[in-house]
Order: C-alpha cells, then sequence, then structure tokens
C-alpha cells in the first residue's frame, strides 16, 4: 500500500474563489507593506554597520550585568540577548550582544571591540567570546545595494526565460507569484523583527528558484494541455492542469519541508532565521503557483492559435535520450 | 523499446563512480587531511617517522582533495581592507618636490625665487616671484613628466602641471592616478600575501575585491586583532633628515617639515625634512643581530639605487643627525659617523629580541605601499564553527532518513530507486565541491540538505507522469519511456530558472552566501543528471531482467 498525500483523481476547481484567494494575497501584501513602513526590518549588522558579539558561557547569563558592565562606554544603541537553542549543552549559555555602528567611524574600531571585551571579562569571568563580527556603514551600505539588485535581477533574468520559453502572459504570471513571494517573506521578517541579514538575501533568491521551480511546472503542463485540449476554455485547461500537477506539487513540497524543518530543528541557532525564510518561502511558494500565477495567467488571457504544429511528445527536448 | 546503448551505461556508472570516488576522502576528513599536510612537508625535505606514518594514513592511489572548510565553519578571521591609495599621491608629490625645486633653481633668472606653498597633500604648490616666467616655469615642470602606459591613453603623462596667478601646481594625472591605485592595491596585496605565509597559516584566501579592497581570510587564527597585527597597518619606514630635536609636540614645522614623535623617549620629538632620503621600499634585506654591545639590533641592506641614495647623503651629512622612522614614530636617530658606500647599516634601538626579529620581518616583507582601513572584521571561533559542523551533520542525516522514508513510502520500487540516486547524487555533489576545490560554508550546508529536498523533485516529476501513463493503459514500458519523455521539458524549464538564480547569488553574493550558490548550483546540476539518466539506467536494468506485466509506480 503506498502512501498517498493526494488522491489518484483530482478534480477541484481552483478558480470557483479566484478573488477570494487574489484579495487574501492582496491584503496579506498590504499588512506586509504597512508592518514594513512602520517598523521596518530588524536589520543585522550586514546591513546597517555595527558589531555583534556572541558570547558563551558556563555560568548563567545575567543580561542586566552585562548591560551595566557596557553601559560605562557610551557605545550608543547597545542590545543583549540570551539566546536558547535544543542543540546547546547544558552549560552551554549563549548572549549576543550588538553594538550600533560608531557615530563618524567609517571604520570598525578595534579599540571598542576590546573595550567591550574586557568589561565583559569584567562581569563574568568565564566568558568566552564565540565570534565577533564588525561592519563598517561604508561596506554595510553596498551590502544593501547588492542584495536589491541581485533580487531584482534574479526576477528580471527569470521575467525573460519565461517570457523566451513560454508567452509573455505566463511571464507576468510568474513574476507576479514571485513578488508575492518576496514582499510576503520581506513581510513577515518585518511582522516578527527576526533579524535580516545577508543569508536571508540568499533565502529569498531560494525562495524566487523555488517558487519558480513550481509554477513552471504547472505551466508546462499548462502549455501541454492548451495544444492537447483545443475546444476546452482556459479556465478548464487550467483546473485539469493544477490538478493533474497537484500530486507532484504537494510531494516535493513536503520533501523540501521534510528536510528544512529538520535544519531547522536540528542545525543551531546560526541558521534558523536562514531557514524560516526558506520553510516559509516554500509553503508561500506553492499557494502563489496555484493561485496568484495562475490565476493571473487565467485573467491576462492565452494566445490559443499556436503557430508550432502540436506534436504528442510535446516538447523540443523530447528527442533527448540516456 | 527501452534501451539504452552499452556505452552510455558504462559512462553513467563511471560517472558515478569517479564521483564518489572523489568525494570518499570527506567522509575521513581528519586523517586526509593529517596525511595531506604530512605529505605536504615531507615533499619540503622534513622526513621524520611521525610524518610518514601521518602520510600513510591514507593511501596514494585514492584521490585525496577535500571540500575546503569555510571560516565560520572551521572558525578564523575575516578582513575587508580598503588600500587608502592617496596615500601613495602623497608620497609621490614628496619625492616630486626636490626634482621640481631644482629644476627651477636652475632657471632662477627667468621664473626668480620659488617657494613652496602649503597645500592639499596631492599636489604641490609652488610661487614663483616673476609671473612673466610663468610659461617657461610650467614648461620646465612638464619636461619632468614621465611617460604613462595605458591602455587607452596615448601620449598620457604622470603629472600635470597648471598656472593659479604666480604659483603653479602640480598634481598627478588622472592617468597615473589610476595605474598607481592598481600598482598600490596589488604591491599591498603581495605583501600582506608574504606576510601571511611567513607567519605559516593554513590556506588563507587573499583576494582583490574591486578596485581598492583586499579579502583577507585565515582559517585557524585566534582573531581579527592578531591578523591586522601580522598585516601591520601601515608599516612604512623611511630614513628622515633631522631638522631639530625638542619636547614640544605642537612646536610649527617649516615648510616641507614635519613633527613626529620618538618611540622610546618620551616627551621627545624630531622635526624631520618630509621627504625621505631612501625609503623601506629599497631594501632588500633585514636580518635580526646585535650591535657591538651585544644590544639586539636590525641589520639591513640597500638595492643599488638606495645604497647610492644612502651612500651620497651620508658622505655629504657627516656628522648631522638622521632619523629612522617607522609609522610616524622615530626609532632611533643616530649621528652619521662616516660615510657609508655599501648601502647597508644596521638600526639600533631598545629592542627586545623578539622586537628586533618581528622588525626585521616586518622590514623584509616590505612596507605597504599605504595605509588601510578595515571595513569589515569577523572572527569566528573554532568551537563554534565545530558545533556548527555538528548541528549541520545531524540535520542532515535526519533530513535524509526523513526524505528516503518518504519517498520509499510513496512510490515503493521506484521509491528505492530515486533513494539510491539521491544517495550518488549527494556524493556527487561532494565529489564536485572538492574537485573545484570549493569551499563549504554553513548556508552551504543548508544549500546540500534543501538539494535533498529538492533533488526528488525531478523524480517526482518522473514518477507522476509515468503513473498517469499507466492510467491510459500503454504497458508498463512505454509507460517508462513516455514518463521520461514528457517530464523532460518541466524538468529542464524548473531547473534551469532555479539555476539561473544560484548563478545570480554566486555573482553578486560574497563569502558564506557564495558557499550557498556553490552547493544550490551544483546540487542542480548533479540531481537533473541522477535523475534523468541514473534512475532511468536502474529502471531499465530493473525491467531488463523482471518484465513485468504491471508495475506500480
Amino acid at each position: 500500500m503506498r502512501l498517498k498525500l493526494v488522491p489518484q483523481n483530482t478534480s477541484f476547481d481552483f478558480f470557483s474563489r479566484w478573488k477570494a484567494w487574489l484579495g487574501i494575497s492582496g491584503a496579506l501584501m498590504i499588512v506586509a507593506f504597512v508592518s514594513f513602513m512602520l517598523q521596518g526590518l530588524n536589520f543585522g549588522i550586514d546591513f546597517r554597520g555595527g558589531t555583534t558579539i556572541r558570547t558563551e558561557s558556563a555560568q548563567v547569563i545575567d543580561v542586566g550585568a552585562y548591560r551595566d558592565a557596557i553601559a560605562p562606554l557610551e557605545l550608543g544603541d547597545v542590545s543583549i540577548t540570551e539566546i536558547f537553542d535544543p542543540t546547546f549543552g547544558p552549560d552551554q549559555n549563549v548572549a549576543m550582544i550588538r553594538i550600533q555602528a560608531q557615530e563618524g567611524a567609517e571604520a570598525v574600531s578595534a579599540a571598542t571591540v576590546t573595550a567591550v571585551e574586557q568589561a565583559l571579562k569584567a562581569a563574568a569571568p568565564d566568558i568566552e567570546f564565540a565570534s565577533v563580527e564588525s561592519v563598517g556603514p561604508k561596506v554595510s551600505g553596498e551590502l544593501i545595494q547588492t542584495a536589491v539588485i541581485a533580487v531584482v535581477l534574479a526576477i528580471g533574468a527569470v521575467l525573460v526565460y519565461i517570457w523566451l520559453r513560454f508567452e509573455w502572459q505566463f511571464a507576468l504570471g510568474a513574476v507576479a507569484a514571485l513578488v508575492h513571494d518576496v514582499i510576503l517573506t520581506i513581510g513577515i521578517f518585518s511582522e516578527l523583527q527576526i533579524r535580516f541579514d545577508l543569508a536571508i538575501i540568499a533565502a529569498l533568491l531560494t525562495i524566487v528558484g523555488y517558487s519558480l521551480n513550481d509554477t513552471v511546472v504547472v505551466f508546462d503542463r499548462v502549455r501541454e494541455n492548451l495544444r492537447k485540449y483545443k475546444k476546452k476554455d482556459l479556465k478548464e485547461v487550467l483546473n485539469i492542469s493544477i490538478n493533474e500537477t497537484l500530486s507532484r506539487t504537494v510531494m516535493t513540497s513536503v520533501t523540501t519541508l521534510l528536510a528544512l524543518i529538520s535544519l531547522y530543528i536540528l542545525g543551531g541557532d546560526v541558521i534558523r532565521g536562514f531557514v524560516f525564510a526558506m520553510i516559509w518561502g516554500v509553503i508561500v511558494g506553492t499557494y502563489s503557483s496555484v493561485f496568484v500565477a495562475s490565476t493571473i495567467l487565467l485573467w491576462l488571457g492565452v494566445k490559443r492559435d499556436w503557430s508550432k504544429p502540436s506534436n504528442t511528445s510535446g516538447n523540443q527536448f523530447a528527442n533527448i535520450d540516456a | 523499446m527501452l534501451q539504452i546503448d552499452t556505452w552510455k551505461r558504462v559512462l553513467i556508472w563511471l560517472v558515478c563512480v569517479t564521483g564518489l570516488l572523489m568525494a570518499l576522502p570527506n567522509a575521513f576528513y581528519t586523517r586526509v587531511e593529517q596525511s595531506n599536510d604530512a605529505k605536504v612537508e615531507i615533499e619540503l625535505g622534513i622526513d621524520t617517522p611521525e610524518l610518514q606514518a601521518e602520510a600513510a594514513q591514507w593511501p596514494n592511489w585514492l584521490p585525496s582533495s577535500l571540500v575546503n572548510l569555510g571560516l565560520d565553519l572551521r572558525g578564523g578571521a575575516h578582513l575587508l581592507a580598503e588600500v587608502k591609495v592617496e596615500d601613495v599621491y602623497e608620497s609621490r608629490m614628496e619625492a616630486m618636490w626636490p626634482e621640481i625645486r631644482d629644476a627651477l633653481r636652475d632657471e632662477r633668472a627667468t621664473v626668480g625665487t620659488i617657494r613652496k606653498q602649503e597645500s592639499a597633500p596631492d599636489e604641490i604648490r609652488v610661487r614663483i616671484s616673476q609671473p612673466d616666467g610663468m610659461s617657461r616655469a610650467l614648461e620646465v615642470v612638464r619636461g619632468l613628466a614621465r611617460q604613462v602606459q595605458t591602455l587607452t591613453g596615448v601620449g598620457a603623462t604622470d603629472i600635470e602641471a597648471r598656472a593659479e596667478g604666480d604659483t603653479i601646481v602640480v598634481q598627478l594625472s588622472e592617468a597615473e592616478k589610476l595605474a598607481s591605485d592598481d600598482r598600490t592595491v596589488r604591491q599591498a596585496l603581495e605583501i600582506i600575501r608574504r606576510r601571511i605565509d611567513e607567519v605559516g597559516t593554513r590556506e588563507p584566501t587573499i583576494q582583490r575585491q574591486g578596485a581598492q579592497r583586499i579579502l583577507i581570510q585565515v582559517p585557524g587564527i585566534g582573531s581579527a586583532g592578531e591578523l591586522k597585527e601580522i598585516i601591520g597597518t601601515t608599516a612604512q619606514l623611511t630614513f628622515n633628515p633631522v631638522a631639530g630635536r625638542g619636547t614640544d609636540p605642537d612646536a610649527v614645522p617649516g615648510i616641507g617639515q614635519e613633527i613626529v614623535p620618538s618611540i622610546d623617549e618620551t616627551g621627545v620629538y624630531y622635526t624631520l625634512e618630509s621627504a625621505p632620503v631612501v625609503t623601506g621600499e629599497e631594501l632588500v634585506d633585514a636580518q635580526p643581530s646585535f650591535d657591538q654591545n651585544g644590544r639586539p639590533a636590525v641589520s639591513f641592506r640597500f638595492n643599488t639605487s638606495g645604497a647610492r641614495k644612502f651612500g651620497d647623503y651620508t658622505l655629504e651629512n657627516i656628522g648631522a643627525p638622521f632619523a629612522i622612522v617607522l609609522d610616524d614614530e622615530v626609532i632611533s636617530a643616530p649621528v652619521i659617523q662616516s660615510h657609508i658606500p655599501g648601502g647597508s647599516g644596521i638600526i639600533t634601538g631598545n629592542f627586545t629580541v623578539e622586537e628586533s626579529t618581528n622588525l626585521a620581518v616586518l622590514l623584509r616583507a616590505g612596507a605597504l605601499p599605504a595605509g588601510m582601513e578595515f571595513l569589515e572584521e569577523r572572527t569566528i571561533g573554532p568551537e563554534l564553527g565545530q558545533d556548527s559542523i555538528d548541528a549541520g551533520q545531524v540535520a542532515t542525516v535526519v533530513a535524509f532518513v526523513a526524505v528516503l522514508v518518504f519517498m520509499g513510502l510513496s512510490y515503493g520500487l521506484f521509491g528505492v530507486f530515486a533513494n539510491i540516486a539521491l544517495i550518488i547524487n549527494v556524493g556527487l555533489l561532494f565529489g564536485l565541491l572538492s574537485l573545484i576545490g570549493a569551499t563549504l560554508t554553513l548556508p552551504g550546508i543548508a544549500g546540500i540538505v534543501l538539494t535533498v529536498g529538492m533533488a526528488v523533485d525531478a523524480n517526482v516529476l518522473i514518477f507522476e507522469r509515468i503513473r498517469e501513463e499507466l492510467k491510459s493503459a500503454k504497458g508498463p514500458a512505454r509507460a517508462i519511456e513516455l514518463g521520461y519523455e514528457k517530464a523532460l521539458s518541466a524538468i529542464l524549464d524548473a531547473n534551469v530558472t532555479t539555476f539561473i538564480t544560484a548563478v545570480i547569488l554566486f555573482a553578486m553574493g560574497s563569502g558564506p552566501v557564495r558557499g550557498f550558490a556553490i552547493t544550490l548550483g551544483l546540487g542542480i546540476l548533479t540531481s537533473v543528471f541522477t535523475a534523468i539518466f541514473v534512475t532511468r539506467l536502474m529502471i531499465v536494468m530493473w525491467f531488463e531482467r523482471r518484465r513485468p506485466k504491471m508495475i506500480e509506480v
């Protein structure tokens, strides 16, 4: 007996409430946007400069004592958070200290770091500094720029690729889904104030890739079915295509999520934010390829008079064999 | 119908076996690493039984390249430095001044007396007392210019001179600035490399980034601070004439002079001529040694041009004091006792043996041509790195098992084929990473886990398609064939788009993010290969043996 997450033959109507789905997506995007405008993102030092120090000690961490130790140095905004993680040993108490970029200093001041380290040593003698990272404001500004360019480039490149391989309506549908995913991901980082650093940009791009993967698989089937069912209207063809690929969509999402969730739980706190972004992205990406990309495609309509002769194997790569 | 040529079968298995062999050393990381290190030492001529034993831990006939571990996994220090190329303009201008002065003095009849004016550091301003002689003066100064070799600029010269009223302003030309910047950064890169090699750490990464930046990553070093000490931010050695000695740090120096503190006599300040007689760049050798009183010292030797300048100067200035300046501090200011013609000398000061050794290393490696500004510093402790590796390993194994079980449950025998392919896939990925000497970072591990999750996608696409084709009752062989054929375009389109994003990530990202892009990109390649070739071959081989009338996918 096989494990079947999706029954053999499904015939869900994915577009009966398409207005509602688009409405929900639109509303979520507005929430994301408002949250972004109101509270912004909790940028890590990669993007706003400053220093983070990760400390470890066998003693229980007293955040107040740390704060008092650093306060006399007058470093401006200092945030100290204790980190808890199932992967830590019993005597492993970890804290993250973040110090804002110092006024007027273009580069990183080694003296500041040393002073902080000494102050903390005085407060907690057995403290160890697992990592110390400083980024100057000059670089952080550039990193934001590069990150934005990377995301825009990725979306642009994908737009062109899909346009070439399909039709422009498909490209727009796919890109709408991507923008939807990226905005919702940034939105949840803003809403939950999870630290947003360089790795999250990598996660964003991966989400772009994943969501696209899903969308392309559905679109590929739509393209095939448009040739197969020349008489059926677009909505019907879309529904057939999504139902046919539904089992695959769910399977792949589940295996990817299985892998990601184990990484989320067991992979340690250093990459947890990164993995969280990807988990969220997989969920949103799967949703968007059905409810956003396809709906937009339905809305835009597709040219049906395929000039290319329809062949049963369906595509130009079909003559590759192993 | 389901046919694969024998040579293709052989090729596919060969690729798999090669990939897995390449990946094998990573399974015995510490052992292979020790063995590799020992072999390097033996090649250098150091041969002890212990080294031989370590080298023998891994047989020679097996591949021995490993995946490099990134800083976030191994621990170490990362620095991003910007070279202050403007520093060089300043020293160039300082060196230019005596030349300009002498040339204009020869033309005293037409230009009158000349006087150097206060100016920005990257230019020289000279006022002449007879403004009528300006055109002649400019001609003379321009005559000092040298040709610059550039790709585009034909006839570009290294300096530009223009008149502002009765003042001549001399600056480096744009072409020369560009050429100079490039030289400076390359020189700095070379010097940093030599200094880090001198300390002898494993596999440092020293790369130029953009026009003015240098990225330095050294695994296994204690902290970024330590690394900065090794690099020595601005170790610039110069030999300057001494104009005076006093105790007032705020004394007003004459034009072309500067006040420099003494390194070991507190409260003593020297007034020096800013234009050095000789600089550390002209040193060819420096060794720790002892002076005649048995105190630690550093002996040095100049190259020929340095030796000549040094010889001429000492001949003309016997009895005058002379300062040895390191990083804007006077190490010592001996009085010139006699003409020193050979170009070698000795620096004495209140050194300890260790200090004199360090100074010698610093001098031998050469001074950095310009100062550095550190834009980014990261130190990662080795324990944190090890924790990350451990956590990453556990997570990868669990992810792997979860996906294997799930696939087995969902697709039965075909799921098992996909699982074997998945294992081969991860093996190939590690093999490729070792082959190209890629660096594995923590996000890179995440990339592998993601690959494990996504790699089955291609197989899922195919299996689902075979299921569909089976419904239209075409017989198992035909269904398998159609399944592969029809799923192919979706697989390719889906993976090409993901690959595009991986390429963009690689091009735009740095450090850990780049590590992620590499594993993601290579993971896509290996997963497509295993899905459309390896699983297919397995299914075909199984099919040929069993010839089932019915298959269940």
